[in-house]
């Protein structure tokens, strides 16, 4: 039922308080609440924080409880957090959130413009398969075209990611 | 007192100003000073000692009549060279002024008083008012302008019949409403003005350096001109009013010599020239306080 638990070296995500959007990790347990924390490597001094404001991610890392600033250091660059945590689909989500919140009006056109672009050619491909479909009727042949409508609209997504 | 003489006879181009001598300056050295005069004629004359005597500190012995009388100033009356603005306040203005007879007793010419006597004298006074600081006329008014609003900036129109349209800004004119163009071909919004408050400045901007907008593009340039004679008060007061707005030429060569230059600046930017086609406008979930512009 839970995957994640709160362990030492369990990475967290900050989601509020003055240090928001900030990784830890999790160097002890104070009480029922907090948790002693420290960020070497994302600008977080060590320090008590409340579970409440944390969010626990994927990652763990190998030290001792109460391990001084150093170690947890060695183990965060070890493991190489700050690289896997930016390919996570999480991290990413968020970048992309930041992203659209910064839109100018000129980029909120230009996207309204690639969208549609995208849309038509989708629909294009679909309108096709639909007619060879209703036309032919042959399960095969609706099977290859399926696949060259894939790849078409694959290659359409990653010109857009850019923006 | 040989001495001083002597000192006197030596220096004789030296001007003692305002100096006061006491009364041991001796009827030599005013020999002495009328010798010098005749040698050079352009020297100063020593002063005199003073002639009223002192009776006590801060009290002399003739009055101040008395004083004019000995000091001969009824001989020495002074005055300061006329200076520019007393020159100009001398020329008497312009009293009347001559003017040709028209009208039925053609030809010929009539004199008519510049400055003519008030033909209304009211029965009661005006008080005077009271004075007033800091108000002053809206000629006078100090403009401003948005630190986001710079040339060449993309500014969104939110009222007039050019609402929504994307124009870009060109400069601010002196009543402080802001010189805008579409341009033209874009999106049909000519040279016109445009107020500060009723615009969206966007953070696109377009290169604007080196545009040479014309001078005679003023603020007396786009008003609105109103036609002024109540002659026919018996009917027909709507029709000398125009009605419809004709496009002048100069208007017409004025907007092709201003976008000319813009629109070669729009096309270097992708997509600029479709983005100001459009207009804009806000549908669901789009609130515009949270909009980046």
């Amino acid at each position: 039922v839970f995957k994640r638990f709160v362990e030492i070296g369990r990475v967290a995500f900050i989601s509020f308080g003055p240090h928001a959007g900030k990784l830890v990790a999790i160097v002890d347990v104070i009480d029922q609440n907090r948790a002693l924390v420290d960020g070497p490597c994302s600008g977080v001094r060590r320090q008590a924080m409340p579970f409440k404001c944390m969010q626990l991610t994927d990652f763990v890392l190998k030290f001792p409880h109460s391990a001084r600033q150093k170690c947890v250091r060695l183990a965060w660059e070890k493991e190489n957090i700050n690289e896997k945590w930016a390919a996570t689909r999480w991290a990413k989500k968020i970048e992309a959130r930041e992203k659209k919140a910064k839109m100018t009006d000129f980029d909120r056109y230009k996207v309204m413009k690639a969208k549609k672009m995208r849309n038509r050619i989708i629909k294009h491909e679909m309108k096709k398969l639909q007619k060879m479909s209703s036309k032919k009727g042959k399960k095969s042949e609706k099977a290859q075209k399926s696949e060259k409508a894939q790849k078409s609209e694959k290659a359409q997504k990653s010109p857009k990611a850019q923006k | 007192m040989a001495g001083e003489k002597a000192a006197g006879e030596k220096k004789p181009g030296e001007k003692k100003p305002g100096k006061k001598k006491t009364d041991e300056k001796k009827p030599a050295e005013q020999k002495a000073s009328q010798k010098e005069v005749g040698e050079k004629k352009k020297k100063i004359k020593k002063h005199h000692a003073s002639r009223n005597p002192v009776l006590a500190r801060g009290i002399g012995r003739y009055s101040r009549s008395a004083m004019y009388a000995r000091k001969a100033l009824y001989k020495r009356k002074y005055t300061a060279p006329e200076t520019k603005i007393e020159k100009k306040k001398k020329e008497k203005p312009r009293a009347t002024i001559t003017k040709p007879v028209g009208g039925d007793k053609n030809g010929g010419s009539r004199v008519v008083k510049i400055r003519k006597m008030p033909r209304y004298y009211p029965t009661e006074d005006v008080p005077r008012k009271l004075l007033s600081h800091g108000k002053k006329p809206f000629c006078q008014h100090k403009r401003r302008l948005r630190a986001s609003i710079t040339p060449g900036t993309v500014l969104i129109l939110l009222t007039g019949r050019h609402r929504g349209k994307r124009v870009v800004f060109l400069k601010q004119l002196a009543t402080g409403l802001l010189l805008v163009t579409g341009p033209l071909v874009i999106n049909r919004v000519p040279l016109r003005r445009a107020h500060q408050k009723f615009v969206i400045a966007t953070s696109t901007k377009v290169d604007i350096t080196g545009v040479k907008i014309p001078k005679h593009l003023t603020d007396a340039y786009f008003k609105k001109k109103r036609l002024r004679k109540p002659k026919h008060q018996e009917g027909e007061i709507f029709d000398t009013e125009k009605e419809k707005y004709e496009i002048t030429e100069q208007r017409k060569s004025d907007q092709k010599a201003v976008d000319s230059q813009i629109l070669a600046r729009i096309k270097k930017v992708p997509q600029l020239r479709g983005y100001l086609r459009s207009t804009f406008c806000l549908s669901n979930g789009v609130y515009p306080h949270k909009l980046v512009f």
